[in-house]
């Protein structure tokens, strides 16, 4: 039977993330989380080719013991089983360390015929996670995917590129991270939310992955983080309000003109 | 010692030598472009004269079409040959797919879409900057170990000058991966008029826009205004009415002028419009963000603003 491994990331809604006015940092305390926006889409392409075909769909994320909710989000959509990969050093995890929990995972609970992801994720956007993912298991891999077809243990895809659409085909297994616009991801049925619910998740730690203690989180990270700050924004934040829209405009193009960016 | 560049984009290449150039004088590191393809002498002359002390190259038959697999392979064969302290790649789609899975094989780490680099005067290594939080702060990073693998952005840089000097030009014949992909088509994408990341003011429509076809009214304000329009990624991906949007995750615009139509502002458009000169809106909801990082707006319904904004632009150009 053919397996399809949906990864998806535990991600901050990044548009609750506050910004402290007098040190500039973002507020992530108390933010919400979700699964990441294009991984959603991947978990739709990948419960897609159940439907179709009778593939059997495992989600599975690294994250937070709370990363639970985005695989039961997962299985309402459709997946078959769940596994979470836990670590206490899980928030201070860069790429490296993501791609390595996630591929020794996989070996275990594999082989699958594909690996789907998000192209990136919404809080994060590195674009990496995928290709060091491919690179890890020693598999191809095809990204920005817009339009994917599997066939005869192959998959022919429609790349989003800056400049146009690239089609590609390639054997499985083979890495692919979708994007936003390949499908419009379901909203489970109450029924399904509550079945979920009642499912197993398998968690596996480092120990299980036999991950040694310096590969880990901070100390296993390729990169560290100096300092993150939002950017000083100095703007006029001249607005027009509560005029009549020629006199607004007027008043607008005035402005524009004194600035010089209106002839 | 040295500093490499990579892109497989020409205008990125010299945009990342230019930055190389400096970086590398700070750094106390010599400055090599690297090339790779099949059939790429032209390139490698070319590269040749941007102020580069040597230009690797790396032609092979497995390098014929763009994939992921052979040209990480061709990059790290020669990372491992001559140990450069740092790669900076372009970050194009291609360029991150590439330098991922670079810094996967030489298992260090890499910093994508970099917004600046700057060198570290006590330790000489790279501090990258980067958008995080989804593009709510700027992060600065730097990689633990060597090579400090990082990409740039086209438009990032200024690109360097040509010179009469001419570096070294070395071959290489390193393993390269066969590709496991094959490309079977490429539909470019229809590019109306000019380019987004090139104009000079670009007039973007969002969210407050109900049909297509009033966009026209846009695309008249645009042409008024000496620019372009673009698009948000709600009316891009999820309506479709373009193939690009305006954005951190799509095209980064740093125009002269921008305006935002029917454009709420949500973290994401902005980090892609955040270096533009001036930030004008136009909304109906006077607590749309948009209003907190621009320089000038109206609240107001764009379907009777922007006629009258359009009529004003007539009466001034007369």
């Amino acid at each position: 039977m053919s397996k399809v491994c949906v990864c998806v990331k535990y991600s901050l809604d990044v548009s609750e993330i506050r910004i402290d006015p007098s040190t500039r940092q973002p507020v992530t305390v108390g933010v919400k989380r979700k699964v990441s926006d294009f991984d959603k889409n991947a978990v739709e392409e990948a419960v897609r080719l159940k439907e179709r075909l009778g593939w059997t769909v495992t989600a599975l994320t690294y994250g937070p013991d709370e990363a639970k909710s985005a695989l039961r989000e997962a299985l309402a959509m459709g997946a078959d089983e769940a596994v979470l990969v836990t670590d206490p050093g899980y928030a201070q995890s860069d790429t490296l360390v993501t791609s390595l929990f996630l591929a020794e995972a996989i070996k275990r609970v594999g082989p699958f015929n594909l690996i789907l992801l998000g192209e990136a994720s919404v809080d994060g956007y590195t674009y990496q996670v995928g290709p060091r993912l491919a690179e890890r298991l020693g598999l191809p891999q095809v990204t920005h995917v817009r339009r994917l077809e599997v066939k005869d243990g192959e998959v022919v895809a429609e790349r989003d590129l800056e400049d146009g659409y690239e089609l590609v085909s390639v054997k499985m297994p083979v890495v692919v991270t979708v994007t936003k616009e390949i499908n419009e991801p379901r909203y489970p049925k109450l029924m399904d939310i509550m079945k979920a619910s009642k499912k197993p998740i398998k968690t596996m730690t480092a120990a299980d992955l036999g991950i040694p203690e310096g590969k880990r989180g901070a100390a296993g990270s390729g990169i560290e983080v100096l300092r993150a700050l939002a950017p000083e924004m100095k703007r006029k934040e001249h607005i027009i309000k509560g005029k009549e829209p020629a006199d607004a405009a007027a008043e607008l193009i005035e402005l524009l003109g004194k600035e010089g960016v209106v002839r | 010692m040295s500093l490499w560049t990579y892109s497989e984009d020409l205008g990125l290449a010299l945009e990342l030598l230019g930055k190389g150039r400096e970086l590398a004088e700070r750094m106390g590191v010599e400055l090599a472009a690297v090339v790779l393809g099949c059939g790429v002498d032209a390139r490698a002359e070319e590269l040749a004269h941007y102020g580069a002390s040597k230009v690797y190259v790396v032609d092979h038959a497995n390098l014929a079409s763009f994939t992921a697999e052979p040209y990480a392979s061709a990059l790290a064969a020669l990372a491992r040959k001559h140990g450069p302290d740092a790669i900076l790649v372009g970050a194009t789609k291609r360029g991150n797919e590439v330098a991922a899975r670079l810094a996967a094989k030489l298992d260090v780490g890499c910093v994508t879409n970099c917004t600046g680099v700057d060198v570290d005067p006590d330790t000489k290594l790279l501090l990258f900057s980067r958008l995080a939080y989804g593009g709510s702060a700027i992060s600065t990073q730097r990689c633990k170990a060597k090579p400090q693998v990082a990409t740039v952005p086209p438009r990032t840089f200024e690109r360097a000058p040509r010179t009469e000097r001419r570096a070294e030009v070395v071959k290489e014949a390193v393993e390269v991966e066969e590709p496991k992909v094959k490309v079977l088509d490429f539909k470019k994408k229809e590019l109306k008029g000019a380019r987004l990341e090139e104009a000079d003011v670009v007039v973007v429509a969002g969210r407050g826009f109900r049909r297509r076809e009033d966009v026209a009214m846009l695309e008249e304000l645009a042409r008024l205004l000496g620019g372009v329009v673009g698009y948000t990624r709600p009316l891009a991906y999820d309506l479709k009415w373009a193939d690009r949007w305006v954005g951190m995750s799509g095209v980064v615009v740093k125009p002269r002028l921008y305006v935002g139509v029917g454009v709420s502002g949500a973290i994401q458009h902005v980090a892609g419009i955040r270096d533009s000169k001036v930030i004008v809106a136009v909304n109906r909801d006077p607590d749309a963000p948009i209003f907190k990082v621009a320089d000038y707006g109206i609240v107001g319904d764009l379907y009777t603003v922007v006629p009258e904004l359009v009529k004003k632009l007539k009466e001034r150009a007369k």
